[in-house]
């Protein structure tokens, strides 16, 4: 039992059950699914699908906070990524016009581009993380309008329109396609972190920067390729936003994805200093993160008083996973000598 | 110039350059961009940016970092319009305010210091809380039609024929003086500083650091209440969608005026000339009027590159050069 406790991926695991069985309860018909145009349709469906562009961003997030750091700039390349693909599918940027292939590519470019810019200020540069990506977060949006020219790109015309919205929107044996991306990505990073080397030496880099470099590890290597992960799952997410709703809104797509990203990390359990890490339990942390907002919608709860939810969920997570909370309120009555330290 | 570019304040020289530089090329280039209120007017229009930042600055050069500030500036105005509109009295309202902001600060910075929780995700959830607590109050926007209030956001201080400055600015200045005289010459300002520095030797120096920590997120806590009761000079409303983003904004400004977010360095006043700069960017920006808005923040963004390259420089130079005078030594 305590070894189950002590997987870092229980606590998330058990809040999302807790609210699972509270929708169960209150919310009516949560649980239910129905079979619609020949796939899966329900609130659990709807959640799997909504939840694939966190997931892909929690991904990227996990690593790079493992190195200690933390990417802010995804929701700009989250607008960027968007912003070029409609606008090649729309046929606006005059090159490539309506090819489905060469949106994609250039979107994704984009996102490797962006990764690469914040890897380089952070490894090569220097920088913080946070004022480094902070550059990409307060640039991107306006490059975003820039590509779409201020407005608003709708592709519900163009011909290539069908296909693109599939990706995001589409189903693939009754799930969502979105879920498969999200899956396959997983996997990749899992085969990378937990089958290579690469793995080990994140890890080590997080626990200690210095010590990983004096014992040969290339750690500004490392740090670039992790922010170039990150850029580029945020592309695909870009991606994922703007198919979902047939068009580009520079202003809106992926506006604060990336606290909710940092939150889902968070939730998972990771350190946000670095360090160890589990990608499966940042994933749960951002199924839970869509689960909320999804039952917020079910209860027919204003959508805005979301914020204040997520802020009782991050302040309860937060407090019992740390020490010296646990310490103070569960053994301040023993006045044990690990409870005066932590005074 | 080598000692120029070790010297504690060059960063702060050339934002000030940067700022005059910036002026000079508007005046220069339209007609009309070279007067007093223009000039004012930068003032004006970044009143509430200059309190947050100043409050923010200290947060900053104490090595921990506050976002919620933006939402305590919606909070605070939507809940003044809210009471007001109720009849409170426009001065209770406006310590109550104050009052919150404080609060808020202190228990994000005592979870910060006595939990262990980051500074990032402590006040995330101060961030999500304000702005959730803003819908719960109202949906829409409301407005301020009190008489205290309207008068004060009206008034208009003469400083010649045909240039003014309002209320809010003669707050914003006392708060940059204030912050200024605290940073540098009190025994608190000069524990941020430490605290910033090193916290370890900090502690071991018999500095009061869990203290010094929480007081600073009061501070911030206090300043941008105090931004939202300028902000709401400014709009006369409140609005729980107000201002989303300006917390970045507002650090922007302080690495911009020289802050590092690692901590130990930076300046009050060098904050106020990168809010400042922003603000001439964006009036250069509509004064070419042919270019889209969003160019500012590709602007601003190029200009935090910059500086922030700069700092690395600086840095990187500082270090060499104490390497080599322990070396001589």
């Amino acid at each position: 039992m305590k070894k189950l406790t002590r997987n870092q991926i229980f606590w998330p695991l058990v809040a999302l059950i807790v609210l699972l069985i509270y929708n169960a309860f209150f919310a009516k018909n949560f649980f239910k699914i129905s079979v619609v145009d020949g796939h899966l349709y329900g609130n659990l469906i709807d959640i799997l699908k909504n939840f694939a562009p966190l997931a892909l961003l929690s991904i990227g997030m996990t690593l790079v906070i493992a190195t200690g750091g933390v990417d802010i700039s995804v929701g700009s390349v989250v607008a960027i990524s968007g912003a070029i693909a409609c606008s090649i599918i729309d046929g606006r940027l005059g090159i490539f016009n309506h090819s489905l292939v060469s949106a994609l590519v250039s979107a994704l470019l984009s996102g490797l581009a962006c990764g690469l810019w914040n890897g380089f200020l952070v490894a090569k540069v220097k920088i913080q993380p946070m004022v480094a990506t902070l550059i990409l977060l307060t640039a991107g949006r306006g490059i975003a309008q820039l590509i779409t020219k201020g407005k608003i790109v709708t592709i519900n015309s163009a011909p290539m329109m069908k296909e693109y919205y599939f990706i995001g929107a589409g189903y693939l044996l009754g799930l969502p396609f979105a879920l498969y991306i999200v899956i396959a990505f997983l996997f990749l990073v899992l085969l990378l972190v937990k089958r290579t080397a690469f793995g080990l030496f994140l890890q080590s880099l997080g626990i200690n920067s210095k010590s990983s470099m004096l014992s040969g590890i290339n750690v500004d290597r490392i740090k670039l390729v992790v922010y170039t992960i990150s850029g580029f799952l945020a592309s695909i997410a870009g991606i994922l936003i703007s198919s979902n709703i047939k068009g580009a809104d520079c202003n809106n797509a992926g506006l604060f994805i990336e606290l909710d990203a940092i939150l889902s990390v968070a939730i998972g359990g990771n350190s946000l200093n670095g360090g160890k890490f589990m990608v499966q339990a940042s994933i749960v942390g951002a199924l839970f993160v869509q689960c909320l907002t999804t039952t917020v919608y079910a209860l027919g709860v204003p959508p805005e008083a979301i914020s204040l939810l997520k802020a009782i969920v991050i302040i309860v997570l937060c407090l019992f996973q740390s020490d010296s909370f646990r310490q103070r309120v569960f053994k301040g009555f023993k006045r044990s000598v690990k409870g005066a330290d932590a005074a | 110039m080598k000692k120029g570019i070790l010297s504690k304040n060059f960063q702060l020289f050339v934002t000030i350059v940067l700022f005059l530089v910036l002026f000079l090329a508007g005046s220069l280039r339209y007609r009309g961009f070279f007067s007093a209120q223009v000039f004012l007017n930068l003032f004006i229009d970044n009143a509430y940016l200059i309190i947050i930042a100043v409050g923010l600055t200290f947060v900053l050069i104490s090595g921990g970092i506050d976002i919620s500030v933006a939402s305590v500036v919606a909070f605070v105005g939507m809940l003044s319009a809210y009471l007001l509109q109720n009849g409170w009295n426009p001065y209770v309202v406006m310590l109550l305010m104050l009052l919150i902001g404080s609060t808020g600060g202190f228990l994000m910075g005592y979870i910060i210091h006595y939990f262990k929780i980051q500074p990032f995700i402590a006040t995330l959830a101060g961030q999500f809380l304000y702005r959730g607590a803003c819908f719960i109050i109202s949906t829409t926007s409301i407005i301020i039609d009190n008489p205290v209030y309207t008068t004060i956001a009206n008034y208009q201080i003469k400083l010649a024929p045909k240039a003014y400055i309002s209320i809010s600015v003669v707050i914003a200045l006392l708060v940059v003086i204030a912050g200024t005289i605290m940073a540098r010459f009190s025994k608190f300002g000069r524990a941020v500083y430490a605290v910033g520095g090193n916290e370890q030797s900090a502690n071991l120096m018999g500095l009061p650091v869990g203290r010094i920590k929480v007081l600073v997120y009061v501070l911030s806590g206090f300043c941008a209440a105090l931004g939202g009761i300028v902000f709401s000079f400014y709009t006369l409303s409140g609005y729980g969608l107000q201002n989303i983003g300006l917390e970045m904004d507002a650090i922007a400004s302080s690495v911009i005026g020289g802050t590092l977010l690692t901590g130990g360095v930076g300046s009050v006043v060098g904050s106020m000339f990168g809010v400042l700069i922003q603000g001439i960017i964006q009036t250069i920006i509509i004064f070419q009027g042919n270019l889209s808005s969003w160019w500012t923040k590709v602007a601003v963004a190029s200009l935090l590159c910059l500086f922030i390259v700069l700092q690395r420089i600086i840095s990187a130079n500082r270090d060499k050069f104490k390497r080599k005078m322990l070396n001589n030594a």
